[in-house]
């Protein structure tokens, strides 16, 4: 209760300072701004920060941030607010810093295949800035995510398996860190293919989730947008079939794009959703790219293996609206699964395995779905070993959401003796701490405070999140 | 951004096979602003458009597409793509030739002509460009999303005397007429209309292909011919003159009541009811 106090004490006396650096107009106390910046889109429930500062530059960030250092306010960056695991949530309150006005796309270098974005910049609005270059950012999470915010969670989307998630594809950061100090993780500008400068800072800072220093630029590798693309659906017997046709395909060194796993229950739910006609059973919908000739060859040897496994015929389309309607089904899987029971909200869960346990592991979750008596159609990259069961619960039912609770808990612990991880591309955020130290193990764990100590010493960079009190 | 398709013969078409009917098409292309945050200048007389990316207008996009398909389907000889407007609106002509068109015609209009440059001056230069390459069919984007003035394709239309098939979600051409699904307030109404035609492209007509790296490269290598509108016979002097441009009004904060009787008597203080 003191330490409350003392913060809104605290609180009053900064909001004069951070109107004069970046505006009176960009400092809000305001009820509803304060909840919209305390939530995403996780189950998590909302956790207003005090005060909400709209920064406009680096150098607004970094003033702002010397000012909550030296009042000891805890700092929360905020990009789009669509994490999933309530990364944002002001758990001690303090300041959130919207970075949404930094919007700027820079040093854009086409034949380098570079460019750098500040936080406001969402992959999408990239996309479409780079439309005439014949380049792309291809990680692709669901949502429209602040290109920063992906670094900061180290997002990942569908097509992994081809182009990699967001730790492959940063090649530096400028970071303001907790007392207001602006590094370049790589050195200002600097944006070599490869280098072997020094310990890797960047990675560091990609997937601390704001709890080490907020990003205010990120320089992205780019790639070339596919010459053309197929899209192809093929069902299976069973998950086994399924999950063998993607090793294999794999093994043959087919640079597929994306390969996705939906089970039984999610084309249930697609087929009512959407009123399709897809076979009821296992099903993986797959996406080459590539030039006309090498599309051939990958079609060819990926239906091989497909059938050589029991897999139906497969159902395939080359022009972009086919491929559109053929892909609808996983397209429209989060809305589906809603659908299963209207008025319920979904919940997606996020383990990654090593791809030859992915088989025990889907048919272990859908028969403890089956025992806990719980709504979770299976969608999954497959080709990464990672897949998600969309929870639907009634968020009413303080009962089933506990159950839901104890579920996601099983199923990590489930991936973690399977030699995988807790959260392939969702983050630690609020909800698994306890489970990364099972994860990673007491020493680790160790080393990762020592880092946070050492660059947050004062623990005020989004406290509560990645590591635990106790660790602290 | 138009997509010309040019004759081979003047005035008719060639004919390879029975039904089968080969036309070359031209397109049109418009330049305009990326949509990022849009102010208004200081002066009241425009949008800030220094230092704000451009790039093609989306159903200018749709019209390449489709002139590029009918080329793929060999329906159609050779796509030029045109635009007008200064230097830098080659590089839309550049992305159209990335897509799949054949040579590029840019009619260069800058400074004060390319401010006060609207649809009739447009039309002109395309109805001038149609004669001139001996086009069969011109297909625009439906409007442009900056100025939204949608009359480009049917003023061209008029001024050439030409059929014109306008919000088109589906087009197939059918001996020397064509077919054309239109998008219409009441729902989707089909015409066939006689070649030479007009044609603007609506949303659903198509999904525009990305340029890539390969055609890109490709690209560089195709022509692009420069053009001024007084070769063309056309005068651009605008008979519009813009007196204001004003952002909407500011949002106002709203308020909480805590009864209908209070909604009520709010709504009258207001004058409303």
């Amino acid at each position: 209760m003191c330490v409350l106090f003392i913060q809104k004490a605290a609180v009053d006396k900064v909001i004069s300072p951070f109107r004069s650096i970046c505006g009176k107009d960009n400092v809000s106390l305001g009820e509803a701004i304060r909840e919209q910046h305390g939530k995403d889109e996780s189950v998590h429930r909302c956790r207003p920060p005090d005060v909400v500062v709209f920064p406009r530059c680096v150098e607004e960030v970094s003033a702002l941030a010397k000012v909550c250092h030296d009042h000891n306010l805890p700092i929360i960056p905020f990009g789009t607010g669509t994490g999933l695991e309530g990364g944002v949530g002001a758990v001690q309150g303090g300041v959130c810093f919207s970075l949404r006005n930094m919007d700027q796309i820079l040093n854009l270098h086409p034949e380098d295949f570079d460019v750098t974005v500040e936080p406001g910049v969402t992959r999408k609005a990239l996309n479409a800035y780079l439309r005439d270059t014949g380049l792309w950012f291809p990680v692709d999470p669901g949502a429209d995510a602040s290109l920063c915010g992906m670094a900061a969670t180290s997002a990942s989307g569908t097509n992994a398996v081809r182009y990699g998630t967001m730790r492959e594809n940063v090649m530096n950061l400028e970071v303001v860190l907790s007392n207001g100090t602006v590094i370049h993780t790589a050195g200002k500008g600097r944006r070599p293919r490869k280098t072997s400068a020094g310990y890797n800072l960047t990675n560091l800072f990609v997937g601390s989730e704001g709890t080490l220093g907020i990003i205010t630029k990120t320089t992205l590798r780019l790639y070339g947008v596919p010459e053309a693309m197929v899209s192809a659906v093929c069902s299976f017997p069973s998950v086994q079939a399924a999950v063998d046709s993607t090793v294999q395909i794999l093994q043959t060194g087919v640079p597929i794009a994306r390969i996705e796993f939906l089970d039984d229950v999610m084309i249930d739910a697609c087929n009512k959703f959407s009123s399709l006609s897809y076979p009821v059973t296992p099903t993986l919908f797959l996406e080459f790219h590539g030039s006309e000739r090498s599309l051939e060859e990958q079609v060819s040897t990926a239906e091989e293996i497909t059938q050589s496994n029991e897999g139906s015929d497969f159902q395939w389309a080359r022009d972009a609206e086919t491929r559109n309607r053929l892909w609808k089904a996983r397209h429209d899987a989060w809305y589906a699964a809603q659908a299963l029971r209207p008025g319920c909200k979904a919940y997606s869960t996020d383990v990654c395995v090593p791809l030859s346990r992915l088989p025990q592991i889907i048919v272990e979750t859908k028969k403890d779905l089956l025992e806990s008596r719980l709504t979770g159609p299976i969608a999954g990259h497959v080709g990464d070993g990672n897949f998600h069961c969309l929870m639907v619960v009634d968020p009413n039912d303080p009962d089933e959401l506990h159950q839901v609770h104890l579920f996601t808990e099983r199923l990590a612990r489930r991936a973690l003796a399977m030699d995988g991880t807790c959260t392939g591309e969702h983050g630690v955020g609020l909800g698994k701490r306890a489970l990364l130290c099972e994860e990673v193990g007491p020493l680790a764990i160790q080393v990762m405070k020592g880092l946070k100590d050492s660059l947050d010493p004062r623990n005020l960079m989004n406290p509560g999140k990645i590591l635990q009190r106790g660790e602290l | 951004m138009g997509v010309l398709i040019t004759g081979t013969n003047t005035g008719s078409c060639e004919r390879d096979s029975p039904g089968h009917v080969r036309y070359n098409s031209v397109s049109e292309l418009k330049w305009r602003p990326l949509l990022l945050r849009i102010r208004v200048k200081p002066d009241n007389t425009g949008v800030v458009t220094d230092g704000v990316k451009h790039s093609m207008n989306p159903f200018c996009e749709i019209a390449v597409e489709e002139a590029v398909k009918l080329k793929e389907k060999k329906l159609v000889k050779e796509v030029v793509a045109v635009s007008c407007g200064p230097q830098q609106s080659q590089e839309t002509i550049r992305t159209a030739l990335a897509m799949g068109a054949d040579r590029g015609i840019h009619v260069e209009v800058s400074g004060k002509d390319y401010e006060t440059l609207g649809p009739l001056q447009v039309s002109k230069i395309m109805a001038a460009l149609a004669k001139k390459e001996d086009a069969q069919l011109i297909i625009l984007g439906k409007q442009a999303i900056d100025d939204d003035c949608n009359q480009t394709g049917q003023m061209t239309a008029a001024l050439l005397d030409w059929p014109q098939g306008t919000f088109a979600s589906e087009v197939t051409l059918d001996g020397d007429k064509i077919k054309v699904v239109r998008e219409i307030d009441g729902g989707l109404e089909t015409i066939k209309i006689n070649t030479p035609a007009v044609l603007t492209a609506d949303l659903r007509l198509n999904t525009p292909r990305y340029a890539t790296l390969p055609n890109i490269m490709k690209a560089k290598k195709k022509k692009i011919a420069n053009v001024k509108a007084a070769d063309l016979g056309v005068n651009l002097t605008s008979r519009l003159e813009v007196l204001k441009v004003e952002d909407p009004p500011q949002r106002q904060a709203g308020m909480k009541v805590e009864t209908v009787e209070d909604l009520v008597g709010k709504l009258k203080e207001a004058g409303k009811v």
